[in-house]
């Protein structure tokens, strides 16, 4: 703690900031561009100046940068100083000497820090009489707009890019004011974290191309407080919605989660919430072909089809809510509900689940795995698979240069200094994955292997640590070594991360991750967990502690069962085609979706549910986060024809027309209370965000910004009388811009903040605003609720999983099916966004280059792939990193499902 | 004669105008290489530095800085084992200075066997010559003797049996004038953007490669063998009582003067003397109206300043800065609004583009000149420009080049406003108060 003068007052500050972001904390208002909580400070736009005194007696002072000047105890400042307001305002002038002032045309203006930051100074009139200089743009791919002469070379997008992101192809060129910021030519950025640069350029630069074909301003958006659904980590997003329509993700800044960034799939891929084919309506199927129907009538229909019934078996989801999930529960009965993952996958992540909760380790936020100083990741592609953590494990990687700096008393916020002490030192990552990764460039040698062998690897490791761990027998020499590095430089660590997941489709994977993890809780060390699951709710579910699909299957197949409801759920990306089709050809068949899945096309009714832009529900992350997410907006306001409720409404509501009663269920706290009750894992999920009855002053909170404008004129095609604004019964925020709405920015609880917004602070900068301290933790706490932790009665000694896999012995005869992850087109719904499908690779089989010269399978020929009964035509791709004896299945369209596992499948590949 | 001449010009006692330079035999036969038998042989790395630092050599490049001192700031090979790298700063891009490359193109091995003493005083393990691309006489020359030197075992390993080893390599530059700024010159040397670094760390602690590193100019370099040969009280002898500074200097006069070049002198020694009786005087005709110390990147000077003595404090003193040393001379015909305009053109040309005022206020600048040059000023631009000169003040930017710029740009509209001001379109008194309404 320091106490700084500022303009005369006295401030309590931390002493180890600068002045810049100590100032900010204080919710004082310094403008700034190069700067950014998450980059640093680079002292490049000269914009934050203010005047320095040697003390208080001194009466000149000079001006210095606050970005680059230390927090220390007793200094004195002004920001109102004169001279400092002129620099400051000439900052601006200088910078708008070359920016093109097409606001009323640039798709930022709104929410543009450059607007914001120009109205602080004052800066009002232009001198400046000469020539712009321009530039050309260039062709960045479906997700990033480009457009250069609005540039005011603030530097953030390449050190984002680059330094933060370790991305390749985006860079500086040129010198003096012709600097440009680009790639060396026109072309798809490669990074998954590209839509990023959106919110970090602090103009129009780089925008959001999904969003420029139909932009609008911030103030004329709907928002809420949403939870990503690309993924099981879960994090915090602020989808705006304008006419009825998605119209861009932003960030939505959560401390403990995703804090400033989001991955390209969890920002792009929300096309799937507008597509055209979507179930708007209740529908039938007669005569081979489907009829829309009215609410009541649908509810009518599938209470009848429940009561006729010889026996119905119901399907959930680890994409659905918990609160969907439950309702079916209810509506079937706890012993007919079925979790939802395929068989294989079922299994994984509940022993996920156990190993946090029975385990003695945490598992690690996102912003929890940033401070360690290594890391081990066992099986998992998380590029693929749960992006945002491979960003994380990059700032892993990065706080080497951080520990030298601070060797040499440089403070962790002078990014320049860092860079160029730390140079390429990097803190020791160790990747052992079935084929090449995207983070293999900040790892040590990384190591390719089939499951079982880096199983081994991993058991290996932990029994080095804590030999009350099983050993692992004839380790081969270069494993055993490997595994002593590791071990080592996992003991010599301060905080060590060990991340592993469901990706490996191998329990003896996470098995062995979790053994790592303990043995270092059992020598001291402290050491946190990350472990990836497929699906946004992936955990959640597996809590409900029901049995996979399979069981359903069976109940269908042995003739126990001829009815089937199926909620939020594409059955043919779990199992076998054949094995799907067979099932449906038995069983009669109820589906609640909001896609058009080839599931949902088999129904004899089809229920058509809210996506998470329509609906309420909770989530747990794989962190055992519980979240909610909170509907954007109510589509029948635009649309009246459209018949659109929650999968937990129309579940509960055929539930009562069955039962012949009123529905029990009136909004979603009451789902949300009985979930917690009935199920005690899920006790405390309630508290993932306050409840309907939650006020402000009395006021509901605002889902737009109060100079939201066009609401009497949007629906005028239909009616030139203006409606009520849509009720929700179900949440504590309205539909509408009355209310309250962000004027005093942190009133609001981080679970209830739709969108960011203070006075002066329309740019995502203006997250700023709501939080403890500048890039801390969201004021009141950061939204959700950690619903898993280790047991306190965990014993001290853990209980270490000792199945240790045999060798895998490699054979060309007979090839192990492994799943290959793709950060685009692997998850379902962001696969049918139009952006992400442009990104999605094309289908094909992989095998290692070795292996397939063995079988003399060239590049890209076409050949058969029989496995599990069934034959799969597809082009092969020689990986080079691929381990030999592996078969990579992608998770894509166009490819089949093919259950990936421990056990080796046959796979006969002929020539095409 | 030559006698003579290592007494006192010492740095160019063995070039002779239109002769190739010494191969390493003729300058070993001309007492060349006895400094590094001498430092290697008979000094501790300690001893070099406390020489330098007695013979207060201050940075030739331009800020004067103490090249012992600098030295000194390198820590100790017991905190800090490891590689060390030791720079030599031959981007001399300094407009109107070109006493580098005489150094360089005609007296190589003076450099080499420099380096090699320097770079055993901060037991350097490798160094580089940072040359000006255009340099190409001096870069074949220089990698002419630095293969000589290793032939002979003045480089490389285990250097005369003394346990120390450094290799030197020269690298050319791809031509950014601001590669002379030293952590700029460190950022190229590494493959990346020459932009100027934050400082701390500085490079003796954290510098090429994250190392610790010494960035010293050429002609600062070259005193150090005679300093290790003849003592630092010889060298403090050498400027004949004209300085507090110790040595020669390489001044140097460009312009229209009748002779202009590059004289060997007593630091200290009057400008009036330096153009006078070195260059000869002005051209028949002309006459001098002000005058640049040593680079576009000082404060000019006026005819009655021509009697100071060109060392860094009395020029500094008087409003300006010695610099690299050599005048620029401006004549009575030429309009100053013209001369500044050239060389603003030039600053902003060279900014790195980091820093907002720099790469946004200089173009602003140079543009306000031209205007004004073609009779297209306006009210208000000579108050712009003075507006540049305070915010581009040290301080403001990132670093040093902007205020560089603004120092002939500050001195002109002190000293010639005037000139300025007679560009200014007259507006017709309607018009104005249109305007201002």
């Amino acid at each position: 703690m320091a106490i700084i003068h500022v303009d005369g007052k006295e401030h309590t500050v931390d002493g180890a900031d600068n002045l810049l972001k100590a100032c900010l904390s204080l919710g004082l208002d310094i403008p700034y561009f190069c700067w950014h909580p998450a980059l640093g400070s680079v002292g490049s736009c000269r914009q934050c100046a203010v005047k320095q005194y040697r003390d208080q007696n001194d009466t000149v002072g000079r001006i210095v940068m606050s970005c680059m000047a230390p927090a220390s105890d007793g200094t004195w400042i002004s920001i109102d100083d004169a001279e400092a307001k002129a620099f400051r305002e000439s900052v601006i002038e200088w910078l708008m000497s070359n920016h093109p002032h097409d606001c009323p045309v640039c798709e930022e203006g709104g929410h543009c820090h450059l607007q914001d930051m120009t109205v602080m100074t004052g800066h009002a009139s232009r001198s400046y009489r000469f020539t712009k200089r321009t530039h050309n743009n260039q062709e960045l791919g479906p997700f990033i707009g480009h457009e250069m002469n609005r540039c005011i070379a603030c530097y953030r997008c390449v050190r984002y890019y680059k330094d933060y992101a370790g991305g390749k192809d985006l860079g500086v060129y040129g010198s003096a004011s012709r600097v440009y910021f680009g790639r060396a030519e026109d072309g798809v950025l490669e990074s998954e974290f590209s839509g990023n640069l959106t919110e970090v350029c602090p103009t129009g630069v780089f925008t959001d191309k999904t969003h420029s074909e139909r932009y609008n301003r911030k103030w004329d958006m709907q928002f809420a407080p949403s939870i990503c659904q690309g993924c099981s980590v879960g994090c915090n997003i602020s989808p705006g919605e304008r006419y009825g329509e998605l119209r861009r993700i932003e960030n939505r800044y959560n401390g403990t989660v995703n804090h400033h960034f989001l991955c390209d799939r969890g920002r792009f891929g929300y096309g799937f919430v507008n597509n055209k084919d979507r179930p708007r309506q209740p529908m039938v199927k007669r005569d081979g072909a489907f009829v829309a129907i009215g609410a009541e009538e649908a509810l009518l229909n599938a209470a009848n089809l429940l009561k006729t019934a010889k026996g119905v078996v119901g399907i959930g989801s680890p994409r659905a809510s918990l609160e969907s999930n439950f309702a079916l529960r209810q509506l079937v009965g706890s012993t007919k509900y079925f979790d939802g993952h395929s068989a294989a996958e079922g299994l994984l992540v509940k022993r996920v689940a156990e190993v946090l909760r029975t385990g003695p380790v945490p598992a690690a936020t996102l912003r929890g795995i940033e401070s360690a100083d290594a890391a081990l990741v066992l099986g998992e592609d998380v590029m693929n698979t749960a992006p945002r953590v491979a960003l994380a494990l990059r700032q892993v990687a990065r706080g080497k240069a951080t520990q030298m700096a601070a060797e040499k008393h440089i403070p962790d916020w002078q990014a320049i200094a860092i860079a160029d002490i730390g140079m390429h030192h990097k803190h020791p990552i160790f990747v052992a994955t079935p084929d090449a990764t995207r983070i293999d460039e900040i790892a040590l040698d990384p190591v390719r292997a089939a499951p079982a062998d880096i199983a081994r690897l991993g058991y290996a490791v932990a029994h080095l640590i804590d030999p009350a761990s099983p050993a692992v027998a004839d380790l081969d020499a270069a494993s055993a070594e490997r595994a002593k590095q590791i071990a080592d430089t996992l003991l010599a660590s301060t905080k060590a991360v060990i991340v592993s997941g469901t990706g490996a489709s191998s329990e003896s994977v996470i098995n062995a991750a979790a053994n790592v993890a303990w043995a270092l809780h059992a020598r001291g060390k402290t050491v946190e967990l990350v472990l990836a699951v497929p699906e946004a709710n992936s955990i959640g579910t597996a809590l409900i502690e029901a049995p996979s699909i399979d069981e359903a299957f069976k109940a269908i197949e042995s003739g126990a069962a001829d009815t089937l409801v199926v909620l939020e759920n594409d059955l043919y990306r779990r199992a076998p085609k054949a094995r799907v089709d067979a099932v449906l050809a038995k069983a009669k068949l109820i589906v609640v979706d909001h896609q058009l899945t080839d599931t949902a096309a088999r129904a004899e009714l089809l229920l058509s549910a809210g996506s998470f832009a329509e609906a309420d529900g909770t989530l747990v992350s794989n962190e055992g986060r519980a979240q909610r997410y909170f509907q954007v907006y109510e589509p029948a306001y635009y649309k009246p024809e459209t018949v659109i409720r929650e999968s937990w409404n129309w579940l509960h509501g055929v539930r009562a027309h069955q039962l012949g009663a009123t529905p029990v269920w009136e909004q979603l706290d009451h789902v949300t209370a009985e979930v917690a009750a009935v199920i005690p894992m899920l006790a405390r999920i309630g508290e993932a965000a306050p409840s309907a009855q939650f006020r402000i002053t009395g006021l509901k909170i605002a889902r737009e910004p109060h100079r939201y404008s066009g609401r009497t004129a949007m629906r005028a095609n239909l009616s030139v009388h203006e409606p009520r604004q849509p009720q929700d019964a179900d949440t504590a925020l309205a539909f509408s811009m009355e209310g309250h709405n962000g004027v005093q920015a942190g009133d609001r609880p981080a679970a209830l903040t739709p969108f960011a917004w203070a006075p002066g602070w329309n740019s995502p900068q203006s997250w700023n605003k709501y939080t403890d301290t500048v890039g801390g933790h969201s004021l009141g706490g950061d939204a959700g609720v950690r619903i898993i932790e280790p047991a306190a009665n965990a014993p001290k000694v853990p209980v270490y999983a000792n199945h240790v896999p045999a060798a895998f012995k490699a054979s060309t005869a007979e090839l192990q099916v492994v799943a290959s992850q793709h950060i685009f087109g692997s998850e379902e719904l962001s696969a049918k966004a139009a952006p992400v499908q442009s990104r999605i690779p094309a289908a094909h089989v992989a095998l290692n280059a070795a292996d397939a010269e063995a079988l003399g399978f060239a590049e890209g020929a076409l050949v058969d792939v029989q496995v599990d009964g069934q034959t799969i035509r597809l082009p092969l791709q020689r990986h080079a990193d691929l381990a030999r004896g592996l078969m990579a299945m992608p998770v894509l369209p166009g490819v089949p499902f093919v259950a990936a596992g421990v056990q080796a499948r046959v796979a006969g590949v002929a020539r095409a | 004669m030559t006698a003579d001449l290592s007494e006192t010009k010492p740095l160019t006692a063995r070039i002779v105008a239109g002769r190739a330079p010494l191969n390493l035999k003729e300058y070993e036969a001309a007492g060349g290489y006895r400094a590094v038998r001498k430092a290697l042989k008979e000094l501790t790395p300690a001893d070099v530095t406390k020489a330098v630092k007695d013979a207060n050599l201050r940075g030739r490049g331009g800020a004067g800085f103490p090249t012992g001192v600098k030295w000194g700031l390198v820590p100790s090979l017991e905190k800090a084992p490891g590689s060390r790298y030791l720079v030599c700063n031959a981007d001399e891009m300094e407009p109107g200075t070109f006493k580098d490359r005489l150094l360089m193109e005609s007296d190589p091995h003076q450099l080499v066997e420099a380096m090699i003493v320097a770079g055993y005083a901060i037991q350097a393990t490798r160094s580089y010559i940072f040359l000006r691309g255009e340099y190409v006489t001096a870069a074949k020359h220089l990698n002419a003797a630095i293969a000589e030197a290793q032939s002979a075992g003045y480089l490389g390993r285990d250097i005369l049996g003394s346990g120390w080893s450094m290799d030197l390599h020269v690298h050319t530059g791809a031509g950014r004038y601001i590669c002379g700024e030293e952590t700029a010159l460190i950022n190229s040397l590494e493959g990346r953007r020459a932009n100027p670094r934050a400082k701390p760390p500085f490079p003796a602690i954290a510098g090429l490669w994250g190392r610790p590193t010494v960035v010293n100019n050429v002609e600062s370099l070259c005193n150090v063998p005679h300093i290790v040969n003849n003592g630092s009280a010889w060298f403090l002898g050498l400027n004949q009582g004209k300085s507090k500074d110790g040595g020669t200097k390489l001044y140097g006069c460009s312009g229209r003067a009748k002779r202009t070049g590059i004289w060997e002198l007593p630091i200290g020694t009057s400008a009036r003397e330096i153009l006078e009786e070195h260059a000869g005087g002005m051209k028949d005709g002309l006459k001098l109206k002000a005058w640049l110390p040593g680079g576009a990147s000082t404060d000019f000077l006026m005819p009655e300043h021509l009697d100071l003595a060109m060392d860094f404090d009395t020029i500094a003193k008087a409003g300006s800065r010695m610099g690299t040393g050599l005048l620029t001379v401006v004549d009575d015909r030429q309009n100053m609004v013209s001369v500044v305009r050239n060389l603003e053109d030039f600053f902003a040309r060279e900014s790195c583009g980091w820093c907002t005022p720099c790469r946004d206020g200089l173009p602003w600048t140079y543009k306000t000149l031209v205007a004004m040059e073609k009779g297209e000023g306006r009210p208000g631009d000579i108050e712009q420009l003075e507006k540049m000169t305070r915010f581009l003040a040290p301080g403001r930017p990132f670093c040093a080049h902007a205020p560089g710029a603004m120092e002939p740009l500050q001195s002109a509209l002190k000293f010639f406003r005037g000139e300025f001001e007679a560009t200014i379109k007259k507006i017709d008194q309607t018009t104005a108060a249109h305007a201002a309404a």
